[in-house]
């Protein structure tokens, strides 16, 4: 045994197995193109040269001594900052199948050092917890046995479009329509949204294969899907476009991006869908939107209206404001008037104990379109680890709870309740939305999902990737770094997006044909949904099965 | 599937050929039950005054029978026809029935003296207080309706047996209009209340099928805490209130229901006359929009009769007859032995965008096209 001394051993020194992912590297196969340490994110690979002692013994000659021998190899780095995230792009690139990532199955130690220079650990993704969802555990069970001849998802006609909007209560919208008054602007839409991503956490090329693919599903496909900007604002030359309709304009606590917005109103051929009014991220409740200067690049600055390459933090609240009643008034009623009254103005805020008195604050508020509840499981690209993991509350019994507080006034048909957060968490997606549906909820965003599916993100629950904040994404979808995002084909995005949501309209359909629907979404048809987990059941107001 | 009979004519009938004409269409029913409304009463043995409500229903025990006599009483109500069912209790499959009423009330003069609409509403209420009281009695006392010109009779057991049980062909009692349903065990449980027709305030409505979308329609309708919206054992039931919103509440033509409950698709809007106004209303009327395979027949207090067809007419159900008598049934062969004399050439079965009605003259029928036109009130 040797002296720790001389060693360099450091409180925070690692070995492979300390680490999250291990890179498996096969010598007798490896080309030495290079490819993988070129194409890795974090660095987390080097090409190295190393010596092997060969002990040689002459006994006839009675002579000892050494040889040497030189060889190549890809190894690992052990330290924090280029600790291997599992992307498995080195396995992508190597043409000979030598290098791959394996996730250690031991515990490992980078979580007791992932504060280095007293940072805590900041990411993308969402809450790191794997397994099967609420959501995934429910049940459709109110198969209509009655259905004579029984619907049939593939040749009847299905209507599954929801409304965004403030609807009027009859007798109000009769009397208003009589009296030539104001009815609040409606939108006919799909009822899966692609949640709110900006225009800086996302690349310009999966924004603009964001937008293709809406733009065909709409067009071409007829699925009338919307698209949500993000804190960030709008390329000018989208505002300008006729495809601003499936566009919902983000406006949160940093205002980036109205500038431009504002600028270009008398120049929109449409209205937007909407605006969404953030006050809250179920990913990290009261914590702002986060760019972190890797992604403020000259592009997004001037998007922004900022200098490039500063951290864009929006604080945690509208700083103008006195308090939430009276922000969410103001805030609504100015942007309606902003947009001439005829685009629905909603706000989006964290799931929590307390969304019911945001909600009845909207009830009173003639100009509220409906609300957005963004569970835990929400994802974002950039907050503190502990935020995504620990603070919010899960999307499921909040929205139950708000739908219920609708009923019992009477008002479930004049607020669209929007739901977010762990939709699709685990493949999913059209399922766990129509759970939500059946809830209460008009409708669901889903971001991550559309990440994943669409454009092949790699972020999972158990931490892999997830490295959107600092704008080395693999995949080209959070980075604003050209090299990266040109990986990304926005066509092949939008490729994608197209086939996500045709899937989603058909999935929907499979899953209301047996429970008998097929004239409008079953929103609140809390009948069909069970679940085998008493207390569950019991929460939710639907059935316990087993 | 259950099997409804309408019959509604010039001269008042019995509805035992109602009965009758249910049996013809007995094929694949299970009979487990009867539900039968009669409007434009005629009694033999009394000269009915049309302003006097009727109150229907059963009284299971004698103590719920002078419950209800004491209650009436007290409400102010005085009785002035007290109809005598022959009754062959053999034939009832129910032992718990003390008594079958129909009962013809004068309202106090202070209550006459009273706007119609808040009539309206004492009659709604005493009905429901009724209700309520044989509710919490175990049950002992069923209200159907309470209302002028109008009888329900409600039992379970084969229609006909039912119709026998309680001497219904003797003539002693006929009307203009008669809505019969013959029920099938629905999937939420078998209740004297569950039975079609469904009655509020003047408006009934009876249904074959399934309406799927029924939870949150009830739900929404009991946010309306409007009295009436209650009950709820079948998720028929909705249909009559859906009818009775649309035409008391929101004082809407009678068109209009059908885009209530089966809106036009927005492609097909776009090119309707009225195709604002009515996206509007479909979205201010979302959760009443109905789901799965219904024909819902309805009358009005004015004796109009309305059938509605699903919006993917999943369900069967025919319109035949002459000037002056007129039948709707689930299958042809009702409408064949409801009114034998006519030319069943123009018999029509109406599919997924019509709504038939017969107006109050009973001359001629309207076949209504969901995509025509309808009259509006002005400005929408
Ligand atoms: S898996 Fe990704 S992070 Fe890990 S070594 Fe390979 S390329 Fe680098
Ligand atoms: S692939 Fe890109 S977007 Fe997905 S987790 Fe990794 S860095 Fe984030």
């Amino acid at each position: 045994m040797v002296s720790a001394r001389s060693v360099s051993v450091t409180p925070s020194s690692l070995s492979y197995t300390d680490l999250p992912w291990i890179v498996q590297h096969r010598e007798d196969r490896c080309t030495l193109c290079g490819h993988c340490t070129a194409v890795c994110p974090k660095e987390a690979i080097y090409l190295a040269y190393r010596r092997q002692r060969m002990p040689k013994l002459d006994v006839l000659k009675k002579s000892r001594g050494n040889e040497y021998r030189t060889f190549v190899g890809i190894r690992q780095k052990t330290t924090m900052a280029n600790a291997c995230i599992g992307c498995s792009m080195c396995a992508m690139v190597c043409p000979n199948e030598a290098i791959m990532p394996v996730p250690n199955t031991n515990e490992h130690r980078t979580l007791f050092f992932n504060n280095q220079k007293g940072e805590p650990n900041k990411r993308g993704g969402r809450r790191n917890v794997s397994g099967p969802t609420l959501l995934d555990r429910i049940m459709f069970d109110r198969i209509s046995m009655l259905t004579d001849p029984a619907l049939d998802a593939g040749r009847h006609e299905f209507n599954i479009t929801t409304t965004l909007g403030r609807i009027l209560d009859p007798a109000e919208f009769l009397k208003r329509q009589k009296e030539g008054g104001w009815i609040p602007p409606t939108r006919e839409i799909f009822p899966f949204v692609i949640g709110s991503m900006s225009f800086g956490a996302l690349s310009p090329n999966m924004w603009l294969g964001l937008l293709q693919g809406v733009a065909y599903c709409n067009e071409v496909l007829g699925i009338p899907v919307v698209m949500g900007t993000g804190e960030g604002g709008c390329p000018p030359w989208v505002l300008k476009s006729p495809y601003l309709k499936y566009i919902i304009l983000q406006i949160a606590s940093g205002y980036f991006g109205w500038d431009e917005i504002i600028r270009a109103i008398p120049d929109m051929q449409c209205m937007p869908a909407a605006i969404e009014i953030k006050y809250g991220q179920g990913a990290k409740p009261g914590d702002g939107g986060l760019l972190m200067w890797y992604k403020v690049s000259k592009l997004i600055a001037r998007l922004r209206g900022v200098p490039e390459g500063v951290d864009l933090p929006s604080p945690p609240v509208h700083q103008t404001l006195y308090s939430i009643e009276e922000s969410v008034m103001k805030m609504i009623q100015t942007l309606s008037t902003a947009f001439d009254h005829q685009v629905p103005i909603y706000p989006k805020i964290s799931a929590s104990t307390s969304a019911k008195s945001v909600l009845n604050n909207l009830v009173r508020n003639p100009y509220a379109g409906g609300m957005l509840i963004d569970g835990i499981d929400g994802g974002t690209g950039a907050a503190y680890n502990v935020s995504m993991d620990a603070t919010g509350h899960p999307i499921a019994s909040c929205v139950r709870e708000c739908y219920l507080d609708l009923v019992t006034q009477g008002k479930q048909n004049e607020i669209p309740i929007f739901a977010a957060g762990g939709i699709g968490k685990n493949g999913n997606v059209a399922q766990n939305g129509m759970a939500l549906i059946m809830l209460g909820a008009s409708g669901v965003h889903i971001g991550k999902y559309i990440m994943q599916a669409a454009a092949g993100c790699l972020g999972n629950e158990k931490n892999r990737c997830n490295v959107c904040n600092v704008g080395i994404c693999p995949k080209g979808i959070t980075s604003q770094n050209p090299k990266l995002y040109r990986r990304l084909d926005p066509d092949l995005v939008a490729e994608r997006v197209s086939e996500v949501f045709m899937s989603i309209n058909t999935e929907i359909k499979k899953i209301m044909a047996p429970l008998g629907r097929s004239q409008s979404l079953p929103v609140g048809m809390s009948d069909a949904l069970g679940i085998g987990d008493k207390a569950v059941a019991d929460r939710l107001q639907i059935k316990y099965v087993c | 599937m259950c099997r409804l009979a309408l019959k509604t004519a010039n001269t008042p009938f019995s509805p035992y050929e109602v009965l009758t004409a249910m049996e013809a269409m007995q094929e694949g029913y299970d009979g487990s039950g009867l539900g039968l409304l009669l409007r434009g009463l005629d009694f033999e043995d009394f000269k009915y005054n049309t302003k006097y409500p009727i109150l229907s229903g059963i009284a299971h025990t004698e103590q719920a029978w002078s419950r209800l006599n004491s209650f009436m009483e007290e409400r102010g109500f005085e009785l002035k026809y007290d109809h005598e069912f022959e009754t062959i209790p053999s034939l009832i499959e129910a032992k718990d029935r003390f008594r079958y009423f129909l009962r013809a009330y004068k309202m106090s003069a202070d209550l006459e003296s009273k706007s119609q609409t808040e009539i309206d509403e004492e009659l709604m209420l005493t009905r429901l207080a009724l209700r309520r009281n044989g509710e919490e009695n175990g049950g002992d006392l069923t209200a159907f309706s309470f209302w002028p010109d109008v009888a329900m009779i409600k039992e379970v057991g084969w229609p006909l047996e039912i119709g026998n049980a309680l001497t219904l062909n003797d003539n002693r009692i006929r009307a203009r209009v008669c809505m019969a349903q013959g029920r099938q065990n629905t999937n939420y449980g078998i209740n004297l209340y569950a039975c079609h027709p469904f009655f509020l305030q003047g408006i009934a409505t009876m249904t074959n099928g399934e309406n799927t979308a029924f939870v949150p329609i009830r739900d929404w309708l009991l946010g309306k805490h409007f009295p009436g919206y209650t009950g709820y054992q079948s998720d028929s039931e909705v249909f009559a209130h859906i009818l009775h919103y649309t035409v008391r509440q929101l004082g809407l033509p009678l068109e209009t229901y059908k885009h209530i409950i089966t809106p036009l698709s927005t492609k097909e809007l776009d090119a309707h006359p009225q195709g604002e106004f009515l996206k509007g209303l479909r979205n201010t009327c979302r959760r009443l929009i109905i789901d799965g395979p219904n024909a819902v027949i309805g009358t009005l207090p004015d004796e109009t009769c309305i059938l509605a067809m699903d919006q993917k007419k999943l369900r069967p159900a025919t319109i035949g007859g002459r000037d002056g008598a007129w039948a709707i049934a689930s299958e042809m062969c009702g409408v064949e032995a409801m009114v034998p004399d006519r030319n069943p050439a123009f018999d029509f079965q109406p599919m997924r965008e019509h709504t038939i009605i017969v107006p109050p003259d009973r001359k001629e029928l309207t076949i209504w096209s969901q995509h025509d036109p309808f009259p509006l009130p002005q400005a929408a």
